[in-house]
C-alpha cells in the first residue's frame, strides 16, 4: 500500500524526466494544459505539434507501447503513463494524436494487411499525417452500428456516399478511418466495412460545426461518389463491425482525476472570494457541505484511477470498470461549474473575461462540460456498458437486432 | 505504483470472510435483532479466538502484532456480515484510544484483556441530539470523578470501560472510566439497529483517570475519532457491498412484463450508480487506510473523506436495496432493513455526514492557506 515507482518505473521516470528538461520548458505549477474540446486549432498550433511529435519520435519518445517495427518502443502501458505524467509538467503544444496514436494505430495493427501497416503505421507515429475518425453520424451516434454511409462496389474501388459528424480535427487531418454500410439486406452489425480514406480524395467536403461553446474543433465531413481502392479495406467485407469494436475498445482509459482536483482548488478560493450574506460564502455552511461533497468525489475518482494505475503495473488489464470515471467525473464538472456560477451571482450571467472572476474559467467550464457528458459515450450509455458489462446485468431488449437493416424503423418518412 | 494491499494482507480477509461466513449468516444478525440479547456472544468469543480483537496492538500488550491494513480488511468483513457484536465500540474507540494516548500502566493493564475480549469497550462522547463532540461536556471530571450523562453511548450497556468526554475546570479532558464500579448506572436505550446496542451512561461520582493530560481532550478525541472513522468505512463499504450483491441477485431472478426486472433500464442505471459510489467510497478509503497505517498527516483530509463517502454509499445501497426488492423489501421477513438499520447506525454512532463535512472544509482551509 504505497505510491512508489518499481525499480524499473523509477528508473524510466528518470529518463523521460531527463530528455524533456534538456527539450522543453517546465510548466509553472498553476499552468493548466490546452483544452481538448475547445478551439479550432491555428495553423500554428497544427505545425508546432507536428514539430514536437517528429522531435519526440526521432529521439525515441514517441508512441511508447507501439511495437518497434512500427516506430514504437514495445513499452508497457504503465510506462507511457509515466511518461505522460512527465510530459505534463512541461509546456508542450497541443496534442493532435490522441485519436490516430490512441485507436487508430492500434486498429491498423490488429487488421491490417503487412502492407497497409507498413505503409502507414510510421509515418502516423512520427507524426507529420494526422488521422480522423468517421464513425459517428447524424442517424447514428449512441447507435453507431445504425449508420447510414453507404459503400458500393465498383471495379476495383468502392463508392462512399453520406455524411459523418463530430469528426475531431478532419480539418486538418490526411487520412480518416470510416464505417460504412455496404450490405443494407444484412442485419445491421452484419452489413458495415471499414476502410482507411485519404482526406484530399475527390467527393470529400468538410464543415466545421460550431459548439455551443463557440469552438468548433469537429466537423460535418460529406462524403459525395468519394472513390476508395478496395487495398483500402481494413478487414474483410461485410466485418467492419468487428473493426470498429476494435477501434472503440482502445479508448484510452481515463487515468486520475487530475484535472477535477486542479479545479477543485479554484472553487475553494472562489468561495472565498465571493459573499453570502454579508461574509465570505465559504463561511456558509450550505456552501461548505456542497465544497466537502466535490472534494470527496473528486478525490474518490483519483484514487480509483490510481488503483487503475496499480493494476497496470501489476501488469493487469484494466476493464470496462473504467467507465466509473468518466460516468463521474463528466457531470461533476459540470455541477462544479454550476456551483460556481452560483456563487458568482448575477456576475455568473457574465462572460466578460475582464470582469469576471477567475478569467472566466467557469463560465467557459459551464458551457464546454455538457460535451464531456456527450462525447466518447454518454453518461447514459457508460452507465448501460457498466450494468451490462462490469455487473452483469441482462442486455436491454433490442427491436433490431436480427431484421435487414432496411425494414429497422427510424422515425423518419415510411419507405 | 502500488496502491493495493498485499497478497498477505487479502489472505487475512478471505480467512475473516470465510469465518464469518460460517459463524455469522444474516440469521445471526436477524437473531440478536429480535431478541433482547445485545450481541452475540458465542460470535464474539469466537472473534476473540481469532485474535482480531488485537489485530493492530503490539503481542507485548495480548495483541496479535498485524497492523492496520490487516484491520481493515477484517473490519470490511466485519460489516459484510452485519456482524452482531461490539466490534467498532470495542476496537477502533477503545482499544485504540488506550493503544495511542494510555500510559505504559494504562495499556497494561486494559489491552490484553481487550484483545481477549473478556473486556468491551467503549467511547462516551454524545451529549444529547446534534453534534457528536459537545464542545464543552455537560458531565464533569472533578477530583478524579465523574457527574453526569452520556447518551447515546454504542454499546454502553455492554462495556466494562469506557473512554469519557468530560470538563475539567472548564476544559474538555479524556478520561477512562470502569463501568462496573459504584456510581455507573448503565441503562439500554433502543437503537434504531437493535443488531448493535445503545446505551445511556450516568455517572455520580464515579471513579475515573485522565488519558492523557487535562485540557487535551478535544485534540485526542479529534484525532481518535479520525483512525475510528478510517477503519469504520471499511465496515460501511463491506456492508454496502454486501447489500449491492444481494440486491443484484434479487433483481435478476424477479420477473415482471416478462422479463428480469434486472433488465430495465432504470434499474441498471441506478445499479451503476450504486456501484460507482462504492467503488469511489472504496478508493477513499484505501487512502485513508494508506494514511493510517503510514501515520500520515494526510489522516486530516483523508479521514473525513472515506467516511462522507462510505456513510452516503452505505445508506445509498441500503434505500435502493428496500425500493428494488418492491413490496418484500418493506417487509420483516427480508433482510433489506436489517441493512437499512445498520446503513444508519455506523453512519451516525461516530458523528453524521454533515458533521464530517464541516470538519473537512475546516481541515482543507487550514490546508490551502498554508
Amino acid at each position: 500500500m504505497d505510491f512508489d515507482d518499481t525499480p524499473q518505473e523509477a528508473a524510466f521516470r528518470k529518463k523521460a524526466r531527463a530528455w524533456l528538461e534538456k527539450n522543453a520548458q517546465p510548466k509553472r505549477p498553476d499552468e493548466v494544459g490546452a483544452d481538448e474540446l475547445g478551439e479550432r486549432e491555428d495553423p500554428g498550433a497544427i505545425a508546432a505539434a507536428k514539430a514536437w511529435q517528429a522531435k519526440k519520435f526521432d529521439e525515441g519518445w514517441a508512441v511508447l507501447t507501439w511495437p518497434k517495427e512500427y516506430g514504437g518502443q514495445g513499452l508497457s502501458r504503465v510506462e507511457a503513463v509515466v511518461w505522460n505524467q512527465e510530459e505534463a509538467k512541461f509546456k508542450t503544444p497541443i496534442n493532435i494524436y490522441g485519436i490516430g496514436h490512441g485507436m487508430l494505430g492500434p486498429t491498423l495493427m490488429a487488421h491490417g494487411t503487412k502492407e497497409q501497416k507498413d505503409r502507414y503505421l510510421r509515418e502516423m507515429a512520427r507524426g507529420q499525417v494526422v488521422w480522423c475518425q468517421l464513425f459517428s453520424e447524424p442517424a447514428a451516434g449512441s447507435d453507431l452500428a445504425g449508420l447510414r454511409t453507404s459503400a458500393v462496389r465498383d471495379g476495383s474501388d468502392w463508392v462512399l456516399n453520406g455524411q459523418k459528424i463530430w469528426s475531431t480535427g478532419a480539418h486538418y487531418s490526411d487520412w480518416g478511418m470510416i464505417v460504412t454500410r455496404s450490405d443494407p439486406e444484412a442485419p445491421k452489425h452484419a452489413g458495415l466495412t471499414y476502410f482507411i480514406v485519404d482526406m484530399r480524395a475527390k467527393g470529400i467536403e468538410i464543415r466545421p460545426i460550431k459548439q455551443i461553446n463557440g469552438g468548433s474543433g469537429f466537423n460535418e465531413v460529406f462524403f459525395n461518389d468519394v472513390r476508395v481502392p478496395d487495398s483500402n479495406r481494413l478487414g474483410g467485407v461485410g466485418d467492419g463491425w468487428r473493426v470498429a469494436l476494435t477501434t472503440l475498445m482502445n479508448e484510452r482509459v481515463a487515468i486520475g482525476g487530475g484535472a477535477g482536483a486542479g479545479r477543485f482548488r479554484d472553487l475553494f478560493q472562489l468561495a472565498r472570494q465571493a459573499r453570502r450574506n454579508g461574509r465570505p460564502a465559504i463561511e456558509d455552511s450550505a456552501v461548505r457541505q456542497q465544497l466537502a461533497d466535490f472534494y470527496v468525489r473528486a478525490q474518490g475518482l483519483k484514487y480509483t484511477g490510481l488503483r487503475t494505475l496499480t493494476a497496470l503495473s501489476q501488469g493487469q488489464t484494466p476493464g470496462p470498470e473504467g467507465s466509473i470515471g468518466k460516468a463521474v467525473g463528466a457531470p461533476l464538472g459540470q455541477q462544479m461549474a454550476a456551483f460556481a456560477l452560483e456563487l458568482q451571482g448575477a456576475v455568473g450571467a457574465l462572460h466578460d473575461d475582464a470582469v469576471v472572476p477567475q478569467e472566466g474559467m467557469w463560465q467557459d467550464a459551464y458551457l464546454g462540460s455538457p460535451g464531456l457528458r456527450i462525447a466518447g459515450g454518454t453518461d447514459e450509455i457508460l452507465k448501460n456498458i457498466i450494468a451490462e458489462r462490469v455487473l452483469r446485468l441482462p442486455p436491454e431488449v433490442r427491436v433490431d437486432k436480427d431484421r435487414p437493416f432496411r425494414d429497422i424503423p427510424s422515425g423518419s418518412v415510411k419507405k | 505504483m502500488n496502491f493495493d494491499f498485499s497478497e498477505d494482507q487479502k489472505f487475512v480477509q478471505k480467512t475473516a470472510r470465510d469465518y464469518l461466513a460460517q459463524h455469522a449468516p444474516l440469521s445471526a444478525c436477524r437473531a440478536v435483532l429480535e431478541s433482547d440479547q445485545p450481541f452475540d456472544r458465542n460470535l464474539w468469543k469466537g472473534v476473540a479466538e481469532m485474535g482480531w480483537l488485537g489485530t493492530a496492538v503490539p503481542e507485548t500488550y495480548g495483541g496479535s502484532g498485524l497492523g492496520y491494513l490487516e484491520l481493515v480488511l477484517i473490519a470490511e468483513e466485519v460489516g459484510r456480515a452485519l456482524a452482531p457484536i461490539p466490534f467498532a465500540s470495542s476496537v477502533y474507540l477503545a482499544t485504540e484510544g488506550l493503544l495511542r494516548y494510555g500510559s505504559e500502566a494504562q495499556k497494561n493493564k486494559y489491552l490484553p484483556r481487550l484483545c481477549s475480549g473478556e473486556l468491551v469497550g467503549t467511547l462516551a462522547v454524545a451529549e444529547g441530539p446534534g453534534d457528536l463532540d459537545p464542545g464543552t461536556p455537560a458531565v464533569q471530571f472533578d477530583g478524579g470523578a465523574l457527574r453526569g450523562a452520556k447518551l447515546p453511548v454504542p454499546d454502553g450497556d455492554v462495556a466494562g470501560l469506557a473512554l469519557v468526554l468530560a470538563s475539567e475546570g472548564g476544559r474538555p479532558t479524556l478520561v477512562l472510566a470502569e463501568l462496573g464500579a459504584k456510581g455507573v448506572t448503565q441503562g439500554p436505550v433502543r437503537s434504531f439497529d437493535p443488531s448493535r446496542s445503545m446505551a445511556r451512561l450516568d455517572f455520580d461520582g464515579a471513579p475515573a483517570e485522565r488519558l492523557g493530560a487535562a485540557g487535551q481532550g478535544g485534540e485526542l478525541l479529534s484525532a481518535l475519532l479520525d483512525r475510528a472513522a478510517a477503519i469504520m468505512a471499511f465496515e460501511q463499504i463491506g456492508g454496502a457491498e454486501r447489500a449491492f450483491e444481494i440486491t443484484r441477485e434479487f433483481t435478476m431472478n424477479r420477473w415482471a412484463f416478462g422479463r428480469p426486472v434486472a433488465s430495465f433500464q432504470a434499474l441498471k442505471h441506478r445499479m451503476a450508480d450504486l456501484y460507482a459510489a462504492i467503488e469511489l467510497a472504496r478508493s477513499n478509503a484505501y487512502y485513508g487506510a494508506w494514511a493510517l497505517s503510514h501515520d500520515a498527516s494526510e489522516l486530516a483530509t483523508a479521514a473525513p473523506a472515506a467516511r462522507v463517502a462510505a456513510s452516503d454509499a452505505f445508506q445509498l445501497a441500503g434505500e435502493e436495496m428496500v425500493q428494488m426488492h418492491g413490496g418484500v423489501g418493506f417487509t420483516w421477513e427480508y433482510d433489506c432493513h436489517l441493512f437499512y438499520r445498520r446503513a444508519r447506525w455506523t453512519g451516525a454512532v461516530l458523528g453524521t455526514a454533515s458533521e464530517w463535512r464541516e470538519k473537512l472544509v475546516a481541515r482543507l482551509e487550514r490546508q490551502f492557506t498554508a
